[in-house]
């Protein structure tokens, strides 16, 4: 039996095993879901090892560890608002947490508008049933033929629950603070699902950290429904240590006019997938993808997106860029479609890495799949140094070699931190990015966890 | 406007007539014996044989590969001839080959006969499996070129063909690599000696006649160091109803200082206006930069075929080596085209440059699929690639799929795409100056196309252009 087969035969008993427990406490919409999407899981040959879209991720390393799967929430005998505090200064969040996947019962009540409900999933299935028949499960459906998707729904019982109704602005943004913290190797799914409604604005900060030096693997999937004119700006910043890997989705659903702005920022962690799904369904639709990836050691980082324009007058633009050192390793595979009638379509795709050395590794696929005329499409790609006529220009005004590729690489990764629109915390990240290429210790000034697996 | 499409895309494929030849054919269906009765008509020796026979047992392990932005119906590979001849005697002086055969090449336009010198293009013809005439052989001989049908070259130049058979494409490098590789049937062998600049354009005709065969043809071209070929090659096929399998190998050797550019005007019958008949084309390309400073040159033109599935590459071995591929490929009604190119980097200081220009029109999909490779220990390499889609009506698609893959540091890779249709600006433009329609749109694909056409030989720059007229000009989206 090969590795692959191995692995999928203990999935599939630990499904069969587990079921009571994955059912036990969790609404009957997400349980009534665990089947199909199982059966889908297998159908499509389990853990993705020869599938196109996973052409240059190697998962077989990450699966194959005794990992333990937690399938019901352990009490966390500290106060993790406590442990944990993250510390953007001038920036004023509401922060919720989640521990392994599960929303953490000590959470405060985030002072957020009345009608606005944050809360956990397992919660959200009980009191708003309407809402969450209707959009869970719904939105993952765009990943036809990623495993690791359908593996999340079969496995995942708890997340984070937003929803702004509609004509509602949230002013302040929410942080959700997902944090890993075990006594041994772990496995874990977390579902989040944020809604959207008509008109309705919010700032989404997601932050991911590992407490403990133990090797962890997390299927995240987020889905996200925005409604007519509806607005929101996502910010993800992946902070964790060489041991802790992420399976991180995100599907966006968009309606008419609906505007979508999301960065995606990488510093540290082992093995990061990150898959963006964008779904246009309506008119006039907007959404802007940036990402940028800072990668040193044996990092693997791999950036798949697919924004698919179903509508005419669309709007999409995406921006990923990266700096990679020592043995790192970054894919890109961006994915634009344009359906026959989506006429009108603007769409832009680029994708810019800056190798310092070489053992590191690219390997970048954008892609174009066009079957409308009326459309401006385009993509690019590069691969290169650190501009050598730059450098001779500081160096000749007496900037040290060393200054002088900082600056230059500080600039390049600026180009994507310029975008966030939350001044705080776009000070922060230049004030990260520029510890992180200098080599220190990336982590928040207060930060207690000072991992020593970096 | 919708006249003006009507026009062009009801264009009619001219090559699309029958020669009434008589041939020499095999029956249907493939097996071991059959790959025995090829080489025996052949007259092979025994490991040519035992070549066919390891290819085949090895493309029976395979699985046909589906990962293409193709929707290829099932082939049954019993129902394909795997070898048809024109029947013809012996002496094969010019006054001696059929008169059918003749008209029909005169009907292509070929320069066949050698009262054409004037020309000045060496023709080697292969109608269905076979090469039907070489001419200016014996000049060429002259300057040790060797430019003969594939057949002739395992008999007269066994150990040539020996060395280099495989060698870039292995039996076992795909599944319709295997397959020629079991019952390939004839094609061009090429071979300019070190030193030697060939002082005229070497061309193969490919022309599929007989009903329900394959044509498998196998083309060998070996630059020795110094050495400078122009190789072109151009394919029409019968109009009939039903598809017809075309699945080829080039392997191109090009050693230190040597130059290589190989031109392709494929023009195979793309099938009729709903999408029935035409030509499959598979073929396997690629080409070998083993020395210092060796240079490989692909220029094509797709405009037929019903599926156009290639993508001729080069592996730049040799420090300093560089490669161009320039391509434009159209496609029309329910054409359906992947193609591109690979450029793997493994010498230091490497360059290669991609400039692909895809039009598609009607209901056709054309796809753009390039890979870009610079291995770990290849340094400075450079690669620019540029791939441009323009589409001619909302019903037909244009993909891109590049794949780079770097590995050093010190490479330097682009890549750009853009995806656009002719502007209503444009044509504005010009028809205020007096310009029609149709010659406005004509005038904008020349100049899309230009930086590829450019490229070609003048004898094919001619074909290409008057090609792409038919294919296209005046459908504006």
């Amino acid at each position: 039996m090969s590795d692959f087969e191995k692995i999928n035969t203990d999935f599939t008993t630990l499904f069969l095993d587990g079921r009571a427990l994955l059912d036990a406490g969790n609404s009957a919409v997400m349980n009534s879901c665990r089947k199909e999407a199982f059966r889908k899981f297998l159908d499509l040959g389990g853990i993705p090892h020869e599938q196109e879209e996973y052409r240059y991720l190697k998962l077989l390393p990450l699966f194959d560890k005794d990992y333990h799967v937690v399938l019901k929430y352990i009490r966390q005998e500290v106060d993790l608002n406590e442990t944990f505090r993250c510390t953007v200064t001038d920036l004023v969040t509401n922060p919720v947490l989640t521990v392994n996947g599960w929303w953490f019962d000590g959470n405060l009540k985030p002072e957020i508008p009345e009608e606005v409900v944050v809360c956990s999933m397992q919660e959200a299935s009980v009191k708003y049933p309407d809402l969450f028949v209707r959009h869970y499960n719904h939105y993952v459906t765009a990943a036809r033929k990623d495993s690791l998707v359908a593996l999340n729904t079969a496995f995942a019982q708890d997340g984070v629950f937003v929803y702004v109704p509609d004509d509602v602005v949230m002013e302040r943004p929410l942080q959700i603070i997902n944090l890993l913290r075990a006594k041994a190797d772990l496995m874990g799914f977390q579902r989040n699902l944020i809604v959207l409604g008509r008109n309705a604005k919010a700032t989404i900060l997601v932050c991911d950290h590992t407490l403990s030096e133990h090797d962890f693997l997390i299927n995240n999937a987020t889905e996200v429904y925005l409604g007519p004119n509806a607005h929101m700006e996502y910010y993800q910043v992946q902070n964790q240590h060489l041991g802790a890997s992420q399976i991180n989705s995100l599907f966006v659903s968009q309606q008419r006019h609906a505007v979508f702005d999301s960065n995606l920022v990488t510093l540290y962690g082992g093995v990061i997938r990150n898959n963006l799904y964008v779904a246009l369904n309506e008119e006039g639709g907007e959404c802007h993808l940036y990402g940028l990836y800072i990668q040193d050691k044996k990092q693997v980082v791999d950036n798949y997106s697919y924004i698919d324009h179903i509508a005419p007058r669309c709007v999409s633009n995406e921006h990923f860029k990266g700096v990679l050192d020592d043995a790192a390793m970054a894919n890109f595979c961006g994915c634009i479609r344009v359906r026959p009638d989506a006429q009108k379509t603007e769409a832009y795709q680029a994708n810019h890495n800056l190798l310092l050395t070489d053992t590191t590794r690219v390997n970048a696929k954008p892609q174009l799949i066009i079957d409308a005329d009326d459309v401006k499409c385009s993509h690019g790609a590069t691969v290169g140094q650190i501009d050598e006529e730059a450098m001779f220009y500081l160096r000749s005004r007496g900037i040290s070699l060393e200054e002088a590729r900082m600056m230059m690489m500080f600039g390049f990764a600026h180009d994507i931190i310029q975008r966030v629109k939350l001044e705080p915390l776009r000070v922060k990240l230049d004030d990260l990015i520029d510890k992180r290429l200098r080599g220190e210790m990336s982590k928040c000034y207060n930060c207690i966890m000072q991992c020593k697996k970096s | 406007m919708d006249n003006i499409i009507e026009e062009f895309t009801g264009s009619e494929y001219k090559y699309g007539f029958v020669t009434n030849v008589e041939t020499d054919t095999i029956g249907k269906g493939l097996n071991e014996d059959v790959i025995r009765t090829i080489s025996a008509k052949k007259e092979e020796p025994d490991w040519l044989l035992e070549f066919r026979l390891k290819a085949y047992r090895h493309w029976l392990t395979m699985k046909m590969p589906r990962w293409a932005q193709l929707d290829i119906p099932d082939i049954d590979y019993q129902d394909i001839v795997y070898y048809a001849a024109p029947k013809q005697k012996e002496n094969r002086s010019w006054e001696e080959v059929d008169p059918e055969l003749k008209a029909t090449f005169d009907k292509l336009g070929i320069p066949l006969s050698e009262q054409m010198a004037l020309s000045g293009v060496a023709v080697d013809a292969v109608m269905d499996s076979v090469s039907v005439k070489t001419t200016f052989k014996d000049s060429l001989a002259e300057r040790g070129i060797i430019f003969c049908s594939f057949s002739e070259a395992v008999k007269n130049h066994p150990d040539l063909i020996r060395k280099y058979l495989g060698s870039v494409v292995p039996y076992n490098d795909n599944y319709f690599a295997a397959l020629n590789s079991a019952v390939f049937s004839d094609g061009s062998f090429v071979y300019i000696p070190k030193g030697v600049r060939c002082p005229m354009e070497l061309s193969t005709y490919f022309r599929i006649n007989a009903r329900n065969t394959g044509q498998f043809e196998r083309t060998l071209i070996v630059a020795e160091d110094d050495a400078y070929v122009s190789y072109l090659e151009g394919c029409t096929a019968p109009q009939r109803d039903e598809n017809q399998l075309h699945a080829a190998i080039v392997e191109i050797i090009v050693e230190k200082n040597a130059e290589v550019k190989y031109s392709t005007v494929q023009n195979w019958y793309p099938g009729d206006k709903d999408g029935k008949g035409g030509i499959y084309n598979f073929v396997t390309k690629r080409g070998l930069c083993r020395g210092e400073n060796a240079r490989l040159i692909w220029a094509q033109v797709e405009t037929g075929s019903a599926i156009t599935w290639k993508y001729p590459s080069t592996i730049l071995k040799g420090d300093g080596s560089v490669s161009e591929f320039y391509s434009v490929a159209v496609t029309n009604n329910y054409q359906q085209a992947d193609t591109g190119t690979k450029m793997i980097h493994i010498g230091n200081n490497t360059r290669s440059r991609i400039v692909s220009k895809g039009i598609s029109a009607g209901f056709s999909s054309n796809s753009y699929r390039g890979k870009v490779k610079v291995v770990k220990s290849c340094q400075h390499a450079r690669n620019y690639s540029q791939c441009d889609s323009l589409l001619l009506g909302d019903k037909c698609g244009a993909h891109t799929f590049p794949y780079l893959e770097i590995e050093n540091s010190t490479a330097q890779v682009e890549h750009e795409a853009t995806t656009s249709k002719i502007g209503e600006d444009q044509i504005f433009y010009c028809n205020q100056r007096g310009i029609s329609t149709e010659d406005a749109v004509g005038l904008i694909i020349k100049g899309y196309a230009g930086d590829v056409l450019n490229k070609m030989p003048m004898e094919f720059a001619v074909e290409a252009q008057k090609l792409l007229q038919i294919s296209l000009e005046g459908s504006v989206g």
